[in-house]
């Protein structure tokens, strides 16, 4: 019965979303308010559906209903009580819900905030976001339908993967739907503009705040990833272009340009045409993701089932971009810039050049990751790219938007004159040199971490030099040290919101950079009471012991680990076994540490504990890349904060 | 948008430049997947290759001393001893599908340098590699491909 309100709920939500998004169109058209009141009922209705079905679903999780066919994969008896809701989103029908339930959560809130500021967008802003809604409880019903039953029952379900019973599994895909669907308003707010021609900058400060929102949850979403793969997946990486990965990176990036492009449409009235493309591209890839890591059109390891979801996706994107394709002609002759660049040296062109390479990085990761399909079309031979195509690509790419970081913020408008420059970037450029002659007597050999480590300190300081100036004037102004301090954060929290960001992005970048360059890694098989060293680190082993943990057996293995004369500390990898799974899981043991991390996984062992082989790393500053997206959530925070009325 | 030429000059250069750092790229780093049969038809020592079939009943040798790890990836009809340094992955096994990325030696065998390992609900073992189970092994390795 609960199963079948589930289904119920979703196709009366297809229903309603798609009366409301016809609804609020038939409203802006014949501006009755009357029909635009209807859809915002429909899309209170389609909430409350979408809700509904969510929570039966994990209803059916609680009470192990193995009738439902997505139950019994992902969830068993021995499931654990949290994890049996988090396995709700832990496969594909049930992250289709939440993506859903979010996006639906989104619609009301615009509704509830943008009601009255934006009537002249609001009621296409509803259609647009009905219909991508109506389409995502649409595939609900028919090529992922998570309440469909399964006959016979069986006693027991399959079990959640293991790999996915982690808290970085429960909090990732929130962040990252969070950020895909937040980019679902902005994207409306193109259309509506489009629809309208209204296409100036009010679409784009009405959603300013929106964009920043969708980028940092998806930032999230790539980070907790990333800490997931480090501290699960066991092989002392964060990332590895692989496919799944690359999906959600690529809006990251076309997001991040948009989030540049639009401030110079608000200051010099260019680039609309752009900021309305871009928008709909990272829009696009956040559905192109889907179809790409769900329609088993590429082969990832990280292995989601396939279906026909992908031809729904492969649909949808095609209309999503030929409808968008068909507005911008239709406005062609509105979308021109009424601003134009004027010197190469000005913030416009670095805005301009960052997004360039933006959109370089883009292609590039889109290229490499369809790459086998290309080559399989083209030539009938499968052929891939790996890690060092990206590395190898990307490494420039992101070299010159650090550098453009540092540029961007400081350099004047329009035209830079000499003395701007020297006034914003002498002291950059000198204490950027100096860090590279210091990097480089230190011992930092590899042109790519020395370059990186300069540019960050180059960047860092253009921060500050901006930073110290805006104070000294407030000061000047008679304003005490804290105030002033304070109130440049506060009412100036947009520009310092991107700096404290632009500060998170230096310190991820330092952390990738350093465990790229100077991480250290030995396997080894040892006897009991033998030892491995490594970086002065002595790894003993001390035995292994077996237990009952939960769900799961485990096969514990213990190493006295010491450090020259510094006391010893005794560490724990071990493997798992899961009882629906063929083979053991390892379980890293790792502590984490400012500059480095150590890092174990247990690999063979023989049973009687005499002896064992231990992948032994010794990790190092990958913390940084952590503590980057805590500064990266700080500036997020400041960003967001609605501008003060400006006092005179 | 108007864009003065320089502009448009710029924009070519950085076009030019990505076209030939992927150019490069895709030369430097391109990996041929390959099966068994294929590689034991026309064995090119020195190329990289991911090779994918079925890890050998009765192949498998480890030596936890020395860390070295052989055995043989067969798709039905060819198999191809492998070697590796390292201990084999957790999804490892006998009678699963691998993907081994490495290079065929002059010596007559395989060196991997990563094997992927994968285990898959849907998988039945195949027997021949002409009978249609081969397609379904070969699709459930080449979802192992990262």
């Amino acid at each position: 019965m609960i199963p079948e309100l589930g289904y119920g709920a979703l196709v009366v939500g297809v229903l309603l979303a798609l009366y409301g998004a016809a609804a609020a169109a038939a409203g802006a058209r014949t501006g009755r308010t009357a029909l635009v009141e209807s859809a915002q009922h429909a899309a209170l209705g389609v909430f409350g559906l979408v809700t509904a079905a969510l929570l039966l679903l994990v209803y059916a999780f609680l009470t192990f209903d193995f009738s439902v066919r997505y139950v019994a994969i992902n969830t068993n008896l021995e499931t654990p009580f949290y994890y049996r809701i988090t396995a709700v989103w832990g496969a594909l029908e049930g992250s289709i819900i939440l993506w859903s339930w979010m996006l639906a959560l989104y619609t009301l809130i615009v509704i509830l905030r943008h009601r009255h500021n934006a009537r002249e967008f609001y009621p296409w802003v509803i259609t647009v976001m009905l219909s991508v809604l109506a389409f995502f409880l649409l595939v609900m019903t028919i090529p992922a339908p998570p309440f469909e039953r399964l006959t016979p029952v069986p006693a027991n379900g399959r079990g959640l993967n293991p790999l996915l019973q982690d808290s970085g599994m429960i909090t990732h895909p929130i962040a990252l739907y969070l950020g895909f669907t937040g980019f679902t308003v902005p994207f409306a707010f193109a259309i509506a503009a489009l629809v309208t021609g209204r296409v100036g900058d009010r679409w784009i400060t009405l959603t300013r705040r929106w964009t920043i929102v969708a980028w940092y949850f998806l930032s999230l979403g790539l980070l907790i990833g990333g800490w997931w793969s480090y501290h699960v997946l066991g092989w002392g990486g964060y990332w590895a272009w692989d496919p799944v990965e690359n999906a959600a990176f690529m809006p990251w990036l076309t997001g991040t340009a948009f989030l540049h492009s639009v401030m110079i449409q608000e200051r010099r009235r260019m680039l609309k045409l752009w900021n309305i493309g871009l928008v709909t591209l990272t829009f696009s890839l956040t559905l192109f993701g889907t179809f790409l890591t769900r329609s088993g059109v590429i082969a990832s390891v990280h292995a989601f089932t396939q279906g026909s979801i992908g031809a729904f996706f492969l649909t949808f994107l095609s209309l999503v971009v030929l409808t968008a394709l068909g507005l911008l002609a239709w406005r062609w002759d509105v979308l021109g810039a009424e601003g134009e660049l004027d010197s190469i040296v000005s913030r416009e062109s670095a805005f301009l050049l960052n997004n360039v390479l933006l959109i370089a990085a883009t292609f590039t990761v889109f290229f490499g990751t369809v790459f086998p399909l290309l080559s399989e079309a083209a030539r009938g031979v499968k052929v891939s790219v790996g890690a060092p195509f990206f590395n190898q690509v990307n490494v420039p790419l992101f070299l010159g938007l650090i550098f453009l970081m540092g540029v961007g913020p400081l350099i004047a408008w329009r035209r830079a004159s000499l003395d701007n420059l020297r006034r914003n970037f002498l002291w950059p450029v000198g204490i950027g040199l100096a860090a590279a002659a210091v990097f480089f007597a230190l011992g930092v050999r590899s042109a790519v971490a020395g370059l990186t480590l300069a540019l960050t300190i180059f960047v860092a300081t253009t921060i500050a030099v901006d930073y110290l100036r805006a104070r000294r004037a407030r000061r000047r102004m008679g304003e005490a040290l804290m105030p002033a301090m304070g109130g440049l954060l506060v009412r100036h929290n947009r520009r310092y919101g991107g700096f404290v960001i632009h500060l998170g992005i230096l310190v991820i970048a330092v952390g990738i950079t350093g465990s790229q360059a100077w991480s250290l890694q030995r396997e080894a098989t040892l006897k009991r009471g033998e030892a491995v060293q490594i970086a002065g680190y002595t790894f003993r082993f001390d035995g292994l012991s077996a237990r009952e943990n939960g769900n799961h057996f485990l096969v514990e293995s213990v190493f006295n680990v010491t450090n020259g004369g510094a006391g010893a500390r005794r560490m724990h990898p071990a493997k798992k076994f899961y009882p629906q799974e063929q083979s053991p899981i390892a379980h890293v043991d790792y502590t984490l540490g400012f500059v480095e991390d150590l890092y174990l996984v247990l690999g063979d062992f023989e049973r009687d504990g005499s002896q064992a082989t231990v992948k032994v790393q010794v990790n190092r500053m990958v913390s940084w890349i952590w503590i980057g997206g805590l500064v990266l959530t700080l500036g997020a925070g400041l960003a967001i904060i609605p501008e003060r009325k400006k006092t005179a | 948008m108007s864009l003065k030429p320089k502009f448009v000059v710029g924009i070519a250069v950085v076009a030019a430049a990505l076209a030939y750092m992927i150019y490069a790229g895709v030369t430097q780093s391109a990996v041929y997947f390959i099966t068994p049969s294929e590689l034991s038809a026309s064995p090119l020592p020195g190329k990289a290759y991911r090779l994918g079939g079925m890890v050998e009943k009765g192949s498998v040798r480890w030596t936890p001393a020395t860390l070295d790890l052989s055995f043989s990836i067969s798709d039905g009809v060819a198999k191809v001893p492998v070697r590796h340094h390292g201990t084999p992955p957790d999804l490892f096994g006998e009678g699963r599908g691998a993907v081994v990325e490495g290079k065929w030696t002059a010596a007559g065998y395989f060196q991997a340098t990563q094997i992927m390992a994968k285990h898959s609900e849907e998988y039945k073992a195949p027997h021949d590699g002409t009978k249609p189970g081969y397609q379904e092994l070969m699709k459930s390795l080449r979802s192992a491909e990262k």
